[in-house]
């Protein structure tokens, strides 16, 4: 009796914290949803997003944000797979290489590493001497303001996210399955896509939401690497309250990404326990 | 093993050792031009100098953005530690129902989007009639550093034997003194990597923090981003590098007392 009264009362601690993210963080986006879903009379309405859908600009916009985080998305799930594959079997000082160029640019400012890659993608920059060097090009290739750019820029930045969930997945496995699989007579794709894949399946959906949910709301790296020509919904919204001042564009941009980005972490973890569950 | 195996072996660990330099590079390349002497970012340098070092004393407002920066990533980092203990403690022992979704949504910011919590937030202090900068800043770098804490601290927790703060009660200890002298120095490992990164993601935050600053009150991430559109000289590669350094500082201390792999897996 004594004893579950105890933990009753052990249970109010968590108010503190609960009160102040619910102040600070739950209040303030509700109330961000509220007013994007209002015309200027205040009754509510979906016109603002009526307008949005209907402005060819905003659509390609809207488009090429999607696409961006489609395809850094993918080009660091396709990497980062063989590297987490290595680093599960690596040891000593092979492994603690990894970790080091895993986690040592983690734990860097995005500005850091744009501002890097800003660097590289110059048409006097180090990639472009290394192309013209190797005779690969005889002009220098225009990087710094394209697509191609701001996808491997951005991959660089959130493969860490994607390799980690990965190799966490990896190293829980019995490193000796795929060995039995062989045993039983399973050749190498049988073992990849019947064993090693599924197992390893809440590790790649987590990262790939993760990597996904970033790249469509990033900032930094874009506006340094891609410019104000090549707009992105976060740009768009950046621009619409720091210098247009028009804040119902920019809260109703606002809830466009924050719906894209509570959906793929829903989805996620909807597919992430249903595969669980599986197992 | 058959050839096809021996084939992918091969391919994997191609493309891993491709990626340690794709991350590393980018850093490598930006230390080197902080030593150039050129204005442009030629490599290899046709001369190596300070002089970016030099310039750095002539960018006004540099002290002050690292000034600030520092200071709210501390005290916001402390208060999370604070909060964040209480909460994961009530989450791990408490009896009430939805505890699984209070974790999830104790975690939840990390998955937002930055930008458009700094919208909301905004938005939200102007009408409750908070002008400070500052303490905008600070109220939201709270929000920006709890999740890193309670994501290590509950993962830490879940595991953590309470008979033991038990046990420091029945021996005298009020909750409070058994907290601190038994569950933390237990869980340090736990404290000590939820801290790190929750103090370099406010360091680092750009999303949040410029919808929440005034002229008096820029973060470091602000200024730099500032420096570069106003003039990009490799001073702000000097600046990086200065990040750089501090960064691998605090990797080694970490390496040391909780080891490289506990510090991603928590």
């Amino acid at each position: 009796m004594r004893l579950s009264r105890q933990s009753d009362r052990i249970g109010l601690l968590v108010l503190p914290g609960l009160a102040y993210l619910g102040l600070i963080y739950a209040l303030p986006l509700f109330l961000l949803l509220l007013k994007s879903f209002r015309d200027a009379t205040g009754d509510l309405s979906v016109v603002e997003f009526v307008q949005i859908f209907n402005d060819p600009l905003q659509r390609s916009i809207m488009a090429r944000t999607l696409r961006v985080a489609f395809l850094v998305t993918v080009l660091a799930l396709v990497i980062a797979w063989p590297t987490a594959i290595v680093m599960r079997r690596a040891k000593g000082k092979w492994l603690t290489l990894f970790l080091v160029a895993m986690i040592l640019p983690m734990s860097l400012g995005v500005v850091v590493k744009a501002f890097a890659w800003s660097i590289l993608f110059r048409t006097n920059g180090f990639i472009n001497q290394s192309l013209m060097a190797l005779g690969l090009t005889d002009a220098p290739v225009r990087l710094l303001f394209t697509e191609t750019a701001l996808v491997i820029g951005a991959a660089n930045v959130f493969l860490p996210f994607m390799v980690l969930p990965i190799y966490a997945v990896l190293q829980q496995q019995d490193p000796n399955l795929p060995d039995a699989a062989a045993t039983l007579g399973a050749g190498p794709y049988q073992r990849f896509f019947k064993v090693v894949l599924p197992l390893a399946l809440p590790g790649v959906v987590a990262g790939c939401a993760f990597v996904f949910s970033m790249a469509v709301s990033m900032y930094v790296i874009p506006s340094l690497i891609i410019g104000e020509r090549q707009q992105t919904v976060a740009m768009q919204i950046a621009r619409s309250f720091l210098f247009l001042r028009n804040e119902q564009l920019g809260s109703s941009l606002s809830t466009i990404l924050l719906l894209i980005a509570v959906s793929v972490v829903l989805a996620s973890s909807w597919l992430a326990s249903r595969l669980g569950a599986r197992q | 093993m058959t050839g096809t195996d021996r084939f992918f072996r091969v391919l994997c660990w191609v493309v891993a050792l491709c990626v340690v330099v794709f991350m590393l590079f980018p850093l490598v390349i930006t230390v080197l031009v902080s030593f150039s002497a050129s204005q442009v970012y030629t490599l290899p340098p046709p001369e190596w100098s300070l002089r970016w070092y030099q310039a750095l004393g002539r960018r006004t407002g540099l002290l002050d953005a690292l000034l600030l920066s520092l200071n709210l990533a501390l005290i916001s980092t402390v208060i999370s530690l604070v909060l964040g203990t209480a909460a994961a403690i009530g989450v791990a022992r408490g009896q009430f129902r939805g505890r699984a979704a209070l974790a999830t949504f104790a975690v939840s910011p990390l998955m937002m989007p930055g930008l458009v919590l700094g919208v909301a937030m905004l938005q939200f202090f102007r009408e409750i009639g908070l002008r400070d900068a500052y303490w905008s800043l600070l109220l939201a770098h709270i929000v920006i550093t709890l999740p890193f804490i309670m994501r290590t601290l509950l993962a830490a927790m879940g595991s953590f034997d309470f008979s033991l703060v038990d046990a420091a009660r029945t021996l005298g200890m009020s909750y409070p003194r058994a907290v601190a002298k038994v569950l933390i120095p237990n869980l340090a490992p736990a404290y000590l990597t939820g801290g790190l990164f929750a103090f370099l993601a406010s360091m680092d935050n750009y999303p949040i923090s410029i919808f929440l600053t005034d002229v008096f009150n820029r973060t470091l991430p602000i200024r730099m981003l500032q420096y570069m559109e106003e003039s990009p000289d490799p001073s702000i590669a000097a600046i990086s590098t200065g990040l750089i350094m501090l960064a691998v500082i605090a990797l080694a201390v970490a390496a040391r007392t909780v080891g490289l792999n506990r510090l991603i897996t928590g």
